[in-house]
């Protein structure tokens, strides 16, 4: 489980942060309404996630509250992954 | 009719917008736009004169008399409105000839105006793409861009804000789309800063994608004869789409445009909604907007004026000891980071006859509240030296002087 958690993580700190932000982001870090991730940024994470474990997320699921944590995320790709951990 | 449910709704809405303190007070001028001006803030409150720091009226133009004069002819000779959109029976020989004047200017083939320039941006991305083509945006770009691309079925990437690595990535993600569109504000308007659109251009050619544009904050005054961040980066003819405003240098009234090669116009016209059902801008807007150009392409004296006081307005208040966003546009950041204290240094600003709004999330990111100020060639040396006393006392009074990011936030909390 933490494989994919730390997968997503990864991808929101190269994807989001800029080189010098110190900022630090944990699973539980909210990255909308903590202001990291805004909804029209948010898509790359959408895009990212859809391709990597080839699933489509209908734009009703991709909320902003599914998004807004880590956890909250691998908690919506098991619902289209039941397979992972 | 019912309107228990509505109002109960409506009422927590506007309860939660002021618990958040994000409620927005209009202030009412009571005289013409320009460098000083008199308003009633609150409502009720006596009239008081103020230095205004925070317009968009960047080349002075707002109540310029020559464009006063001009649309005052206007009025006499086209009338005041058009009562129709655009192709039913809305376009008279002044809205033609500002389409060709502002083509011209921006050294594009053709344009089409709209009403708004947030009217240009909700047509352009829905006329020309569709989902096969991705469009891939910086993330800071206008409000009005965001909505014009959620508005196309292209499929969106944006990149980090003027994140050149960031941005060849996303050409690369996106090389099996049919077309790609980069879209940037040529002047980022909470910020101030350029984009980069020499190395724009480039990656564009590199990957074969289009460049776009939203030039609102640069038209007329950006670049050494004002034509705009294009001519500014020297990529005049490396640029395919223009969009921008008559409603800030350009005399702001209102009206804007998409500029481009000429099937782009055309097909604004053929196909764009705010193009199609929403009426043209009034005649003495058009015949004043192109007044306008006429005198800009006639002298770069207003835009070299603006540079000057520019450069003078940021040293003055680095010299004072504020933290300002790096750039040399007109529009100057002073961070203040914390929401709360840029809206009491606002407020205290005003008590010292400075009209200068702060600016909190969710307009500009978390941590990142400023006071937003704006020069204009109407400006002078005086008006400056007026308002860099008021920053000064009130930089002091709430001690931000000397101070950096780290300090303040330490100071004044996140």
């Amino acid at each position: 489980m933490d494989e994919h958690k730390k997968l997503i993580l990864d991808y929101v700190k190269r994807e989001y942060l800029e080189e010098d932000d110190d900022q630090e982001v944990t699973y539980d870090t909210p990255l909308i309404s903590g202001g990291i991730v805004d909804s029209f940024s948010m898509v790359s994470l959408k895009v990212f996630l859809e391709k990597k474990y080839n699933i489509q997320i209908p734009d009703a699921k991709a909320t902003p509250q599914a998004f807004d944590t880590v956890n909250n995320i691998y908690k919506l790709l098991k619902e289209f992954r039941p397979d992972l951990p | 009719m019912s309107y228990i449910a509505g109002k109960r709704v409506f009422s927590e809405m506007i309860q939660k917008i002021k618990e958040d303190g994000l409620y927005k007070q209009e202030r009412l001028i009571c005289s013409p736009q320009g460098p000083e001006i008199i308003v009633r803030f609150p409502e009720n409150a006596p009239e008081k004169k103020v230095i205004n720091m925070c317009a968009n009226n960047y080349l002075g133009l707002s109540s310029h008399p020559e464009i006063v004069h001009a649309a005052h002819n206007a009025l006499d000779d086209r009338g005041y409105g058009m009562s129709s959109v655009r192709f039913i029976c809305g376009t008279q020989d002044v809205h033609r000839q500002l389409e060709l004047k502002i083509a011209e200017f921006l050294g594009m083939e053709d344009a089409c105006v709209f009403s708004s320039c947030l009217d240009a941006n909700a047509a352009l991305f829905e006329v020309l793409l569709t989902e096969e083509d991705a469009i891939i945006a910086d993330r800071l770009v206008h409000a009005s861009i965001i909505d014009g691309i959620r508005l196309s079925k292209a499929q969106n990437f944006n990149f980090k804000h003027s994140n050149m690595e960031h941005l060849e990535e996303k050409l690369q993600e996106t090389q099996n789309h049919r077309l790609r569109l980069i879209v940037v504000d040529g002047v980022f308007s909470m910020d101030g800063d350029m984009a980069p659109l020499d190395k724009i251009c480039e990656l564009a050619e590199k990957y074969d994608a289009m460049v776009a544009v939203d030039d609102s904050h640069a038209t007329g005054f950006i670049g050494k004869t004002g034509r705009g961040t294009h001519e500014y980066f020297g990529v005049m003819d490396k640029v395919d789409i223009i969009t921008t405003t008559f409603g800030k240098a350009l005399g702001g009234a209102n009206g804007g445009c998409v500029a481009g090669k000429k099937e782009i116009a055309d097909l604004m016209k053929q196909r764009g909604r705010p193009y199609l059902f929403s009426n043209a801008v009034p005649p003495p807007v058009a015949v004043a907007s192109i007044r306008v150009l006429d005198i800009l392409s006639q002298t770069t004296e207003r835009r070299d004026k603006l540079e000057r006081l520019t450069a003078y307005w940021r040293k003055g208040l680095t010299d004072a000891g504020f933290d300002l966003k790096e750039g040399n546009t007109p529009i100057v950041p002073v961070m203040l980071y914390n929401a709360k204290l840029a809206q009491q240094f606002s407020k205290e600003l005003y008590d010292e006859g400075v009209y200068a709004v702060g600016f909190f999330f969710p307009v500009v990111p978390m941590g990142q509240a400023r006071i937003r100020t704006q020069i204009s060639a109407a400006h002078e040396k005086e008006h400056l030296d007026f308002a860099l006393d008021a920053f000064k006392k009130v930089g002091e009074r709430l001690g931000v002087l000397g101070l950096k990011k780290k300090e303040i936030l330490a100071k004044f909390g996140e």
